[in-house]
């Protein structure tokens, strides 16, 4: 017979004719640096085969020769770098990459080619890597440890990650939907569209580029004609129906809680195009009210002695590779079989014109409608056989044949040698059961069929088709239809009945396939060739039977010690014949070794993907109070305080950090100086019960506060710890007003609002967040008074009218404002409260009218020195949720005639400990090392270690106006020890000597404040 | 000076940061803000009916006490927040007049009227593909079968809260945010729309 | 992610909430009479059932009520929710 090949053309097994490729459309690419050609609707896969290339990687850890095996996601071996620059991927599948004109594709886990790799060396010793040698080798001397890892860090992962930022965009979509099918094959397509005519708001979600799943991969009819023309009527009503969403190249990767999914859409495959950014991929975060499974079902190999030997492929990807791409990848293939349809290949194969050597079928008598018409073909069906061996490394040059006992668990008799280049194997199908047991269903094992399959589900999905172990197509036909109407009825809409027949197919009735885990040979496992179950992590059968030896005999346990399963592609050809094994050798049945759990995702998902938009600038929200552009425009330095951007220091030009903090503050003790200071918490409290409701939740009292009057609070969590500090403002009889820290705001509210809601709903009190409704500006210093009033105001700033811890509303330079008498600085300040729309132009006319007085802005390190200089702490800073009220010195703040939250904690025995730390304050004797924050305290710095430690620094900084350096720290004992001296233990080793002294190191008496 | 000619609102950079010139129409999506309207919290007890006629009579809208609906009437609308809390939205300078009528109709009605504004501000987001937009960031189902005119709801857009309110069928949405957080997001919406063409405006018609 | 719905908002995607540990905890009416003990009872032991729980969730990003919900922690099946001031659902139902 003329061959269907021709060698004399670029792609010499490129099939004259056929496939669904476009011949009109030739890509160059390049593999391993070596140019070859393809078409468009190529694989990297399919062409590499079109080419003759049957070597394209080295495995794992033996470095053996390795070969294409599958046609799709479970494929193995083909990983491979794809693209340059910042555009490379590594361990990408060569089965999934979709072939375009320039793409550079090459092997991983090589050097220095795929052809000649030393790392083929380990081969040699393989008997000294057995499963787990890691953890029993490179352990001694533990010294060596760090030289081992360099090594080890060479020798492991596969492929290279990029060195320069991705260009491309990662995109996410939400969206919610009555039926999400997944899959679109014959199964899935009928329920899709059965769904959809039934009103549905349908998602149809295929990994491939176009829909209908296996049909793509084979032969069949439907209705008498060929199935492609079915799937092509389903794609375009489905098209037409405006509530069904087609997503393609799109993988279902993740199935979550209360049917939560995620779906991974690759919208550009383009790794050369230079046209960028472009948006590469999409994940869709569905919430399905319905979903249906129509995963299909992926073949499963045989094992036997050297079944890793390039040329070694599963039956079904040497249909795939024939029938939809027109490559053959081989001219003298052989089947391995235990089961009927791998005679599809056969009949596959001879139409295409390709000479099968032999089909070796582990079953003594393979009589099925299938076999039979193989058989009056003429090619010879050779039943109860095995191979025992396979030769060639590179590539297969043949195989050895040995006949099966009577019992079909030994080999007897002599080798026969079959010369092939190509060995199509099938040991079954495995329906993919991966989402509906991630989404909590189980599965069970069905002897007739030799597969598991998938259990009562857990969520609200049904499986439909050969993800059911339904394989036959005329069932996946009908069955997806029953399974859509059936989700759509369950979803509001239909009445569950099938809108049409089921299309009639020809189904050939298929025999039993007889199970075989592992084929039989001529030795047992552990000293036979290697017989390898997980290709990608090169797991033998011989190192699962050591495992179990070793203790390791359950699925949890083997595959955690064994790696099997652990690879890119997790498990998908292993793990079943994995438990297979495991079960052969404790003879026990497959059932009770236990399962693998399956985990999202289903295959690789990008980081970029994951990470979606929230990158660079937009990684998290970037908070700007009102007067934010001024700050820009005036050169602060600016700094993050959660999510809000405030100015840390202004530097004049030439001025260091300490030089503007030094300006800053001197500025405000003995001048003026502002500060943007809108970020803290603002919260409305107003009814009947405001007082009482503040009583409950402050360690101070509310009740008798004036009308017009300021406080300080303190509020403590339940276990008496100080939570958050602020100052609390009374407008009315019934309506406070009251500030939290920044970091405070949201939780302090969340706080209040859930003591409110869950335990004294009888209260009448309205809580109202009005953070942002007000700005606020600090003006602070001797002068401020002076500046105030020299601006258009209706309010009379004299202390006479206006106290210390006193508030005034009216207008200001023509704005309406709030103004309160608070002081974080210690000196004369006014706080100024101002809608948030006026607060820049507020912000100008104070800098306007502050010129004569040299007014200066000032930003948060200034604020924090002015405070500590105060002895005044900053919550979060100076505490760390594990110090009370007594501690910080503040116990004159708690009320003894009101219960409120905390206070029974502070009697608690661990709250009244001698030896708790207690806020003090700290000089260094030098006078002049500032301790760095955080910086542990000891008491002998000669101790030996473990030294005890006495306390830590909490706040430390250069004071300009006391000339020395000042530290707030938190000591055992502290208070009773003012005088005393104590050691900072330096990170590098030095001791600084510091006296502790009184945490107030500036006007004590807080006269200033009050002029 | 005004008050209107002194004040700034919180898209004021994002809107006058230079762009590209997109024609606005053949946008898929187009952005703008609604600057400077009144925004008023009001709390009180619905199962009151001193309550509710109070406000009604004071502002000419009934308050809606379904979950998640707008009432409108006149110049007013009125957004349920919650089981006892609206958002009264009025034109602008219109807010204080408001908040005086509401304070003085409902005397010692336990209730609590705060006004926001300055406090935040409403992002339009409109065009062919302003749903998808938003449904990039937003977990919210906005199908025209669960939510359209007339109904508003609160969420979360990426990282930022929001307060999403359908206008018309083209489809517009108002998306109500803080103000420290409307540049992120509106910078995020710009992202987001680039793929759709997308036309940054000034203003918006009110 | 959870599907939670909100007692007055419907359902809702979990991002839209935060978790408030165990429901029906109420705060000891006389602090002061109660043992270290006691306190520390009230203040840190919590329940942790395999199965049936009744939690505490806020919708923090929607309209910012408490309520409660009756969950199994092992499907992470949500059988009911009920308001605060709502009775605890018998666990027989």
């Amino acid at each position: 017979m003329k061959s269907p090949l021709d060698s004399s053309r670029s792609q010499p097994y490129r099939l004259a004719t056929g496939g669904r490729i476009d011949r009109a459309k030739p890509l160059t690419f390049t593999f391993n640096g070596k140019r070859l050609q393809g078409y468009q609707g190529d694989t990297v896969a399919s062409a590499l085969l079109a080419n003759g290339v049957r070597l394209v990687g080295r495995s794992f850890k033996y470095h053996r020769p390795r070969g294409i095996v599958g046609s799709g996601p479970e494929e193995p071996n083909a990983i491979l770098q794809v693209g340059r620059g910042a555009l490379t991927t590594p361990n990408l599948q060569a089965t999934e990459v979709e072939l375009a004109e320039g793409l550079q594709a090459g092997s991983v886990n090589c050097w220095p080619s795929v052809e000649h790799d030393i790392g083929a060396i380990n081969g040699l010793f393989s008997r000294f890597l057995p499963p787990g040698f890691y953890y029993k080798t490179f352990m001694w001397p533990s010294r060596m440890w760090k030289t081992y890892e360099r090594f080890i860090r060479k020798a492991a992962g596969l492929g290279v990650s990029p060195k320069e930022p991705d260009p491309d965009r990662y995109d996410r979509m939400n969206t919610h939907c009555d039926v999400l099918v997944v899959g679109g094959g014959p199964a899935g397509l009928a329920a899709a569209l059965e769904a959809g005519r039934a009103g549905a708001r349908v998602i149809l979600a295929d990994e491939r580029r176009e829909l209908g799943g296996s049909l793509l991969d084979g032969r069949d009819e439907i209705d008498g004609a060929p199935a492609l023309e079915w799937v092509n009527a389903a794609s375009r009503e489905l098209a037409s129906m405006k509530e069904v969403r087609l997503l393609l190249r799109s993988t279902v990767f993740g199935y979550y809680d209360h049917n939560f999914l995620t779906v991974l859409q690759r919208l550009s495959t383009d790794s050369t195009s230079i046209s960028r950014p472009l948006i590469k991929e999409r994940v869709w975060r569905v919430r399905a009210k319905q979903v249906v499974l129509a995963t299909g079902a992926i073949e499963r190999p045989l094992v036997f002695p050297n079944n890793d030997r390039p040329g070694v492929m599963l039956a079904s990807a040497v249909s795939a590779y024939v029938n939809r791409y027109a490559v053959a990848p081989g001219s003298r293939p052989l089947v391995f079989t235990n089961n009927d349809s791998a005679y599809r290949t056969v009949l596959d194969l001879a139409e295409a014109g390709i000479p099968v050597q032999a089909v070796v079928d582990v079953r003594p008598e393979p009589n099925g409608p299938l076999p039979s018409r193989v058989k009056d073909m003429g090619i010879p069906v050779i039943g109860g056989h095995v191979i025992v061996d396979v030769k060639g490394t590179k590539r297969v040059k043949g195989v050895e044949i040995m006949s099966v006992d009577a019992s079909g668990e030994r080999v007897e008799g002599r080798r026969r040698s079959i010369r092939c280049d190509l060995v199509a194997v099938s040991g079954g199908w495995n329906p993919t059961v991966h989402l509906h047991c991630q989404s909590g269903g189980g599965t069970r094992y069905d002897g007739e069929k030799g597969c598991f399959v998938p259990d009562a589900p857990a969520q609200e999905e049904r499986s439909a088709g050969s993800s059911k172990g339904s394989f036959a197509l005329g069932d996946c036909l009908g069955e997806g239809l029953e399974v859509g109407a059936e989700a759509a009825r369950a979803a509001g809409f239909g009445d569950g009945r099938v809108s049409t027949p089921v299309p009639t197919v020809e189904d050939r009735a298929e025999e039993p396939l007889k199970a075989m885990w592992v084929a039989p040979s001529r030795r047992p496992p552990v000293r036979e060739h290697k017989q390898f179950v997980d290709m990608q992590e090169d797991v033998t059968a011989g190192d699962i039977v050591l495992a179990a030896r070793e203790g390791y005999d359950s699925m949890q346990l083997l595959n955690r010690y064994t790696t099997l399963g652990f690879g890119t592609d997790q498990g998908k050809l292993g793990n079943v014949n994995g438990m297979g094994v495991l079960a052969n050798h404790l003879g026990a049945d497959i059932e009770s070794v236990g399962t693998i759990t399956f985990r999202p995702p289903y295959t690789s998902v990008t980081f970029g993907a994951i990470a979606g938009r929230e990158i660079g600038g937009l990684l998290d929200p970037v908070r700007k109070t009102a007067i934010h552009r001024w700050h820009i425009e005036h050169r602060a330095v600016m700094e993050d305080v959660g999510q809000w951007k405030r100015p840390w220091y202004y530097p004049q030009p030439g001025e260091s950090m300490e030089d503007a903090v030094n300006r800053e503050c001197m500025a405000a003790r003995n001048a003026v100086a502002l500060l943007d200071q809108s970020t803290l918490g603002k919260i409305d409290v107003q009814g009947p019960d405001a007082a009482e409701f503040l009583n409950r939740v402050y360690t101070n009292n509310w009740l008798k506060l004036g009308i017009g009057r300021a406080r300080y609070g303190l509020m403590l969590s339940e276990d008496g710890m100080v939570m958050d500090d602020g100052v609390v403002i009374r407008h009315g009889e019934q309506h406070f007003y009251l500030t939290t820290t920044t970091g405070g705001a949201a939780s302090v509210f969340s706080w209040l609002e859930r003591w409110l809601q869950t335990e004294w709903p009888e209260l009448e009190v309205y809580l109202t967040s009005v953070t942002e409704r007000w700005s606020t500006i600090a003006l602070v210093g001797p002068h401020s008074r002076k500046l105030l009033q020299d601006l258009d105001s209706d309010i009379n700033f004299e202390k006479s009218s206006f106290p210390f811890m006193s508030i005034h509303s009216g207008s200001l330079a023509g704005f309406p404002v709030q103004v309160m008498r608070v002081s974080f600085s210690g000196e004369l300040a006014f706080e100024i409260n101002i809608e948030s729309d006026l607060a820049l132009a507020m912000w100008q006319a104070l800098m306007k009218a502050g010129e004569e007085y040299d007014i200066t802005p000032y930003g948060t390190e200034a604020m924090h020195v002015l405070r500590a200089e105060k002895g005044f702490i900053i919550v979060g800073q100076d505490t760390d949720g594990s110090m009370t009220p007594v501690d910080m010195g503040m116990g004159w703040l708690l009320s003894k005639d009101k219960d409120y939250l905390g206070k029974r904690s502070l009697s608690r025995s661990d709250c009244v400990r001698k030896d708790r730390k207690q806020l003090v304050g700290l000089l260094s004797t030098d006078g002049t090392t500032i301790l760095p924050e955080g910086t542990q305290l000891v008491d002998d710095p000669s101790a030996g270690i473990p030294v005890p430690i006495s306390g830590h620094v909490t706040s430390s900084y250069a004071s300009a106006c006391l000339g020395h350096p000042i530290a707030l720290a938190l000591v055992k004992a502290g208070r009773a020890r003012k005088g005393s001296i104590i050691y900072a233990a330096l990170r590098d080793g030095r001791h600084v000597k510091a006296e502790i002294v009184s945490p107030v190191f500036y006007d004590p008496q807080g006269e200033r404040q009050r002029v | 000076m005004s008050d209107q000619a002194r004040r700034e609102s919180p898209l004021a950079e994002f809107l006058a940061a230079p762009r590209k010139a997109d024609p606005a129409t053949g946008a898929g999506v187009q952005i703008s803000e609604r600057p400077f309207l009144g925004h008023i919290n009001l709390r009180g007890d619905p199962s009151e009916k001193r309550f509710l006629e109070a406000v009604e009579g004071a502002i000419g809208v009934a308050l809606p006490l379904e979950p998640n609906t707008v009432a409108e009437g006149g110049e007013i609308s009125a957004l349920w927040l919650g089981p006892d809390e609206w958002l009264l939205l009025t034109p602008p300078d219109r807010q204080r007049d408001v908040v005086l009528t509401l304070k003085a109709a409902l005397g010692d009605t336990f209730a609590a009227v705060n006004d926001l504004s300055g406090g935040q501000t409403v992002v339009r987001i409109q065009g062919t593909h302003a749903r998808d937009v938003l449904s990039k960031g937003c977990p919210l189902d906005l199908h025209p079968r669960v939510f359209g005119p007339g109904q508003c709801a609160q969420s979360h857009i990426s990282k930022t809260m929001a307060l999403i309110r359908q206008i018309d069928d083209t489809p517009t949405y108002d998306v109500i945010v803080r103000r420290s957080f409307a540049d992120y997001l509106a910078r995020w919406l710009e992202e987001a729309a680039q793929e759709y063409g997308l036309a940054v405006i000034a203003e918006s018609p009110t | 992610m959870l599907l939670i719905s909100c007692p007055w908002c419907g359902p809702r995607e979990e991002s839209e909430f935060s978790y408030g540990g165990e429901a029906h905890i109420v705060r000891p009416k006389d602090p002061d009479a109660l043992s270290d003990l006691e306190w520390a009872d009230y203040l840190f032991m919590r329940n942790n059932p395999s199965g049936r729980y009744l939690e505490r969730w806020l919708h923090a990003a929607g309209c910012r009520r408490w309520f409660n919900a009756e969950r199994d922690t092992v499907s992470y099946k949500i059988k009911s929710v009920y308001k605060i001031s709502d009775p605890a659902p018998r666990g027989d139902e």
